[in-house]
């Protein structure tokens, strides 16, 4: 098929293959567009050519060609606001609908954390961690009955008793010596999981949980 | 009469530059609202130069850091997601230099790039559902296609096809010449029509998964 267009066009042939992407840029001079038109319109396999390579960048140019791995977006967002240190602003609203996944988790994993009381896992203290970007002036709790060293948000279900509470700032909680949560806490703490929020990763974080539970 | 403005992309634009004018004043936390429209577009950059999974979302992270980091320097005549594309360019050949992981491309890559390329396939492919893409298999068929492209041919054609850069922001990204971006630019396209052009014929672009009546469920 080749040979007989360059038996028959070869000139004109050749010097559209090489200008055809040009053409496409729109970065030809207007004589050279219209002998290229005029080819186009009379040579059906340059003007195939130029149909499918017209396809090819509509194709690629496409949103949906670009995938990137799962959590990607997440992964991205946790490491720019650890980088920023914000502390007491708030990291973009993208974050919000964490917060009632999040909750959801915490009713899950405080369902499953009874079933298995008696289970009684290994202590693993090692989890506990200092948090990055806490409000300082956000409201947190902590337990006046155990020597928990763990502030939690108002109504987390880790909290061993929920009428021994006192409140205070998590400034405060933190200069007193308290740690966050590893559960109501953990968007301040590097333990998400790219899974979700209530992944399989949790274990640990329960682990240490009941270590408080004297 | 009334100058409301309709357009949705200038109504984009302005909230873009709102964005950016509010986290060069320090509203930082308003940063991944402003490049969360293009942190896809930052990661396929990097893989099109890395063409490792891992190390391209390392990348891109490192770019949207960078960046972060470099706001106040942005300048309105530029397109911010071109700055932030060619930040992310800059990381990735930085790490493709520093770790020395070029990959062996093959003897095409030293191949003179001012040769002529002829089309091979002269299928007439002139129409293609835009709900191809929706198929996953369509996707992998694109994406292998692309893969198979020699790193400079790619390379180009990821950051002025897919990115949207222009030709000039294509060569300064890259730091090649403006004529070489085109060249390679020709090539690309002409490749990668040739591939696709003969699965056109196969039919995989047009064949639906599963006809009526013939689900495997």
């Amino acid at each position: 098929m080749v040979d007989r267009i360059k038996d028959q066009q070869d000139v004109n042939c050749e010097l559209v293959w090489r200008e055809i992407s040009n053409y496409l840029e729109g970065d030809v001079d207007p004589a050279l567009r219209a002998r290229m038109d005029e080819h186009f319109s009379a040579c059906k396999h340059c003007a195939s050519v130029l149909a499918g390579t017209r396809n090819v960048i509509a194709l690629y140019s496409d949103e949906r060609m670009i995938e990137v791995p799962a959590g990607f977006g997440r992964r991205l967002e946790r490491r720019l606001a650890q980088s920023a240190r914000l502390s007491g602003a708030r990291w973009s609203s993208w974050s919000a609908w964490l917060v009632p996944v999040a909750a959801l988790a915490l009713i899950a994993g405080g369902l499953r954390l009874a079933n298995s009381l008696s289970d009684n896992p290994p202590l693993k203290f090692s989890q506990a961690q200092p948090g990055h970007d806490i409000p300082p002036g956000m409201v947190v709790v902590v337990s006046t009955e155990t020597d928990s060293k763990l502030f939690h948000v108002a109504g987390c279900p880790f909290i061993h008793d929920k009428n021994k509470v006192r409140t205070l700032t998590a400034q405060q909680a933190i200069e007193q010596g308290y740690t966050p949560c590893l559960r109501c806490m953990r968007k301040y703490l590097d333990v998400a999981s790219d899974h979700g929020v209530d992944s399989d990763g949790d274990d640990d974080a329960e682990a240490e949980e009941l270590s408080t539970r004297r | 009469m009334n100058a409301v403005v309709n357009n949705p992309e200038q109504a984009g634009t302005t909230r873009e530059q709102e964005l950016i004018t509010r986290v060069q004043r320090g509203q930082n936390e308003l940063f991944y609202e402003l490049i969360r429209p293009y942190e896809r577009r930052v990661y396929a950059a990097a893989l099109a130069i890395l063409r490792n999974e891992t190390d391209a979302e390392d990348v891109a992270q490192e770019a949207v850091l960078k960046a972060f980091a470099h706001i106040r320097q942005f300048r309105a005549e530029a397109r911010f997601s071109t700055w932030l594309i060619q930040i992310t360019v800059n990381e990735a050949l930085m790490r493709r230099r520093r770790e020395r992981t070029v990959v062996m491309e093959g003897i095409d890559e030293r191949r003179d790039e001012e040769s002529g390329y002829a089309p091979r396939d002269f299928a007439d492919w002139r129409e293609i559902p835009s709900e191809a893409l929706e198929r996953k298999e369509v996707r992998q068929k694109l994406a292998d296609a692309l893969a198979t492209l020699d790193r400079k041919y790619r390379e180009v054609f990821v950051l002025r096809d897919m990115e949207q850069l222009n030709i000039q922001e294509t060569a300064e990204a890259l730091g090649i010449s403006v004529a070489s971006v085109k060249t390679r630019l020709l090539r690309a396209r002409l490749m990668l029509r040739d591939l696709l052009a003969a699965g056109w014929e196969q039919g995989w672009f047009s064949r639906l998964p599963f006809e009526k009546g013939n689900k495997p469920w």
